[in-house]
């Protein structure tokens, strides 16, 4: 039997799929099984396709993401925790040309960054916002978060999210929908094949439409954090299925009025 | 040719701002400097030299556009007053932390607390001494009249790009409400992406071209060792302030028995107080610091083998005086009168309190 | 020449506006100026007050407490100020609600009832150049050509039609002006 090596099967006309050129050749400091890595792949897949990396210019928040810079092959500034909207309004309005986005987790864009969140889409500013919703902050050790679900253990909430005195998960995304401002608001997952293949679509939407100076567009990922929840990978992205999909159902919340 | 105007010191500083090729202004709203963002409203300069001008939510959110226009190479400032200064100081940290120029006015109000609108000159330990967390100085100017105000903008602008460090300029409710005369600068156009990309491409994050790696604005640097050696970095930018930007001004000190050292509004009136004093024979000189970071140590310290004495005059309970008797290191009594609250000192008690604390009487 | 001037009475009687025109007069006539208003809300309704310098020198402090001219223009004001004009100096007050007249011996002061002579002639939004022609008869500090540039610079172009106005109020308050006690 004639022995396959490496060398017959790593040949050009093999490839059916390779890593993007803009993810820097690097170990990601995310944990095995995390949706970061995914969306960062997704994220920078379409700014290879679209052509973009002189014109793009990123923001990191505070959290799992705050090291995304090193990963990125884009110019990308870090923020202070939940200030990223305000770094790229300002961005934006100055170098009107480039596309901006922001790179957030629940914690930044929810809890401490809620206003300028909120106030950077009521003002319709020509930015994407990625928003990664795992419910839990997980760079800090797993503390509650502002969309922690209700009865969900966290290590600030170690007996389950009591929403008596702790309140309820807070729907950004449902919330920011509401505004003006904003032109395309989705959610998206990036668990399984499909899901990665429509939040790739929908972030290529947002880039051009925010490059149409339409607004806001702010694609939410909801997504696992198998450390934090402790599960294994596959236990929690089924815990996800089954808990936080029903609370934070995916699909398009708001579409510009064309579409 | 130059123009002349009479303008409130808040409305000249908005106007040199537009005159020096600035590219963003982000404020908040507050007494005693709010006209400085109805006078570039009211202005649009973003429709003639093309400067942003954007009311934010909040100052946290001001600072940080700062942060974010500054982080592009880009001229961008903010204003405010004590308790929003407060509040941009995590910013302003940041700012310090990633090596970003940029402009923040403090236009100080009586605190502590909401305090009051009146002037005051109680953010000095604020503005000298760090004020967000972490090693870590601002170039702060205080100027003494509206010209200083306009002055002080392209020369801050001149110096945060220097040393990619953020400049504060440290005034008060009486300049920044008083109108005088003031000469205005020609304009001087914005820089344009190519000149950029010239003088911080290295560094500013423009959009990342083939030519080069991509340019990262972060303060993070988990890596103690590497921090440390950032800090490090940092401290010799400050010597080189230290070394190179010590600016203040001296006023009939020549054959003076006795000093007073005052910034900003208050050494406008110690130079009627020296004027009223010499009247009655007393040999008072004046020495104001322009820049309050880096301070006039070694001038002070030249002035005490000749004085008797001084007293420093501010608008708080005793902070510049600090400096003033480190720079002195016991050689002469240094004596401290302040007001407070949004009080004003006046010419003559400052008079009073030389005799009566150092002269004796 | 020094001139240290607190102009005092309610917001809305033009006090900070007849200072802002008064100095700006005198950046056409080459002086030194400043113009040092109370501000913030205790103005809305309340007292106001400006400090106006105009000098042939560079001017030290902008903050005085001492004054070589008061033009007073209510009962608040004249209880604060009365004390703070400089032995020899001169207080102007305007006698319309005046409770308490000033009585100090040692300082020349006069009378314009320039409110009153406002509202007669229906010149109420001018009183306060009535009020500056009065001063400009004692202290002639700026001439006439200079206060029409000061006017031009310091009201706005949708206010240049009111210029003839205001320099015909001027005229009228040096009339009005009448001594009290004269040292």
């Amino acid at each position: 039997m004639a022995v396959i090596t490496r060398e017959d099967i790593i040949k050009p006309e093999n490839l059916v799929y390779k890593r993007t050129s803009l993810l820097v050749d690097c170990a990601l400091s995310y944990c095995p099984g995390c949706g970061h890595g995914t969306a960062h792949r997704m994220l920078m897949e379409v700014i290879e396709e679209m052509g973009i990396q002189s014109k793009t210019i990123g923001v990191a928040p505070v959290g799992c993401s705050v090291l995304a810079y090193e990963f990125l092959d884009i110019d990308v500034q870090q923020a202070a925790h939940g200030r990223a909207p305000a770094l790229a309004t300002a961005i934006k309005r100055l170098m009107p040309e480039k596309y901006v986005f922001t790179y957030q987790g629940d914690g930044d864009l929810a809890a401490i960054g809620t206003a300028e969140t909120i106030h950077a889409c009521n003002r319709g500013e020509n930015f994407v916002i990625i928003f990664i919703n795992n419910g839990i902050y997980g760079m800090t050790g797993g503390q509650m978060a502002p969309t922690t679900l209700p009865h969900m253990r966290a290590s600030t909430c170690p007996y389950g999210r009591d929403t008596e005195t702790m309140g309820n998960p807070l729907k950004i995304t449902e919330l920011v929908a509401t505004l003006p401002g904003t032109c395309y608001v989705t959610r998206q997952a990036v668990h399984t094949p499909g899901n990665v293949r429509k939040t790739k679509k929908a972030l290529r939407k947002a880039f051009e439409y925010s490059y149409a100076k339409k607004g806001v567009s702010l694609v939410e990922i909801v997504s696992n954090c198998n450390s934090g929840w402790k599960m294994t990978p596959v236990q929690s992205n089924k815990w996800m299925e089954e808990n936080m999909f029903p609370y934070y159902p995916l699909g398009d919340i708001k579409v510009p009025a064309a579409e | 040719m130059k123009e002349l105007r009479l303008m409130k010191g808040n409305e000249a500083i908005a106007e040199a701002a537009i005159r020096a090729g600035a590219d963003g202004y982000f404020g908040y709203p507050i007494t005693p400097q709010s006209e400085i963002l109805e006078y570039l409203m009211a202005e649009k300069p973003y429709e003639t030299t093309g400067m942003v001008v954007l009311q934010a939510e909040s100052e946290v959110a001001a600072i940080n556009m700062v942060y974010g226009g500054a982080s592009c190479g880009k001229k961008c400032w903010t204003s405010s007053s004590s308790p929003g200064i407060s509040l941009k100081q995590e910013g302003i940290s940041y700012m310090a932390g990633s090596e970003l120029p940029g402009i923040i006015v403090n236009v100080v109000r009586g605190g502590p607390g909401l305090g009051t609108i009146q002037p005051s000159q109680a953010d000095y330990f604020q503005a000298t001494k760090g004020g967000g967390h972490g090693d870590y100085r601002l170039l702060v100017l205080a100027p003494a009249s509206v010209q200083e105000m306009a002055d002080f903008i392209p020369l801050g602008f001149d110096l945060a790009f220097k040393y990619r460090n953020p400049v504060m300029i440290l005034t008060d409710g009486v300049i920044g409400q008083m109108m005088e005369k003031v000469e205005l600068p020609e304009f001087t156009p914005r820089w344009t992406e190519e000149e950029i990309v010239k003088m911080s491409g290295d560094w500013a994050t423009t959009g990342k071209t083939p030519d080069r790696e991509r340019n990262i604005i972060s303060s993070l640097i988990l890596d103690s060792a590497k921090q440390e050696k950032h800090v490090k970095k940092l401290e010799l930018k400050y010597k080189a302030m230290e070394a190179d930007e010590v600016r203040y001004e001296t006023f009939q000190c020549e054959d003076a028995e006795y000093l007073l050292v005052a910034f900003g509004s208050t050494a406008r009136i110690c130079q009627k107080s020296v004027d009223i004093a010499r009247a009655k024979g007393i040999k008072v000189g004046l020495l104001r610091p322009i820049t309050l970071y880096p301070f006039p140590t070694i001038p002070i310290h030249e002035l005490a083998s000749q004085v008797k004495g001084m007293l420093v005059v501010e608008m708080n309970l005793g902070q510049m005086v600090e400096d003033v008797r480190l720079a002195v290191n016991g050689k002469v009594q240094v004596e401290h009168f302040g007001r407070c609250g949004g009080m004003i000192p006046n010419p003559d008690e400052i008079v009073k309190n030389l005799v009566s604390k150092i002269i004796g009487g | 020449m020094t001139e240290e001037i607190i102009i005092a009475g309610f917001g809305g009687q033009g006090v900070l506006s007849m200072g802002k025109i008064l100095a700006y007069s005198g950046i056409m006539q080459n002086k030194e100026v400043s113009w040092m208003p109370s501000y913030g809300p205790e103005m809305r309704g309340g007292t106001a007050n400006v400090t106006v310098i105009v000098s042939d020198e560079r001017i030290s402090s902008p903050v005085l407490n001492k004054y070589d001219t008061a033009i007073i223009l209510n009962q608040q004001s004249m209880d604060k100020f009365e004390c703070s004009v400089k032995a020899g100096g001169y207080l102007i007050y305007d006698g319309n609600g005046i409770t308490r007249h000033p009585d100090r011996k040692d300082i020349n002061i006069y009378r314009i009832d320039a409110a009153d002579e406002a509202s007669k002639m229906g010149m109420t939004k001018v009183f306060n150049m009535l009020v500056l022609g009065g001063y400009l008869k004692l202290k002639p500090i700026v001439s006439g050509e200079f206060i029409h540039k000061g006017l031009e610079k310091s009201l706005p172009k949708r206010h240049h039609g009111m210029i003839p106005e205001n320099e015909k109020a001027v005229e009228i308050g040096k009339d009005l002006i009448y001594p009290i006690h004269v040292l």
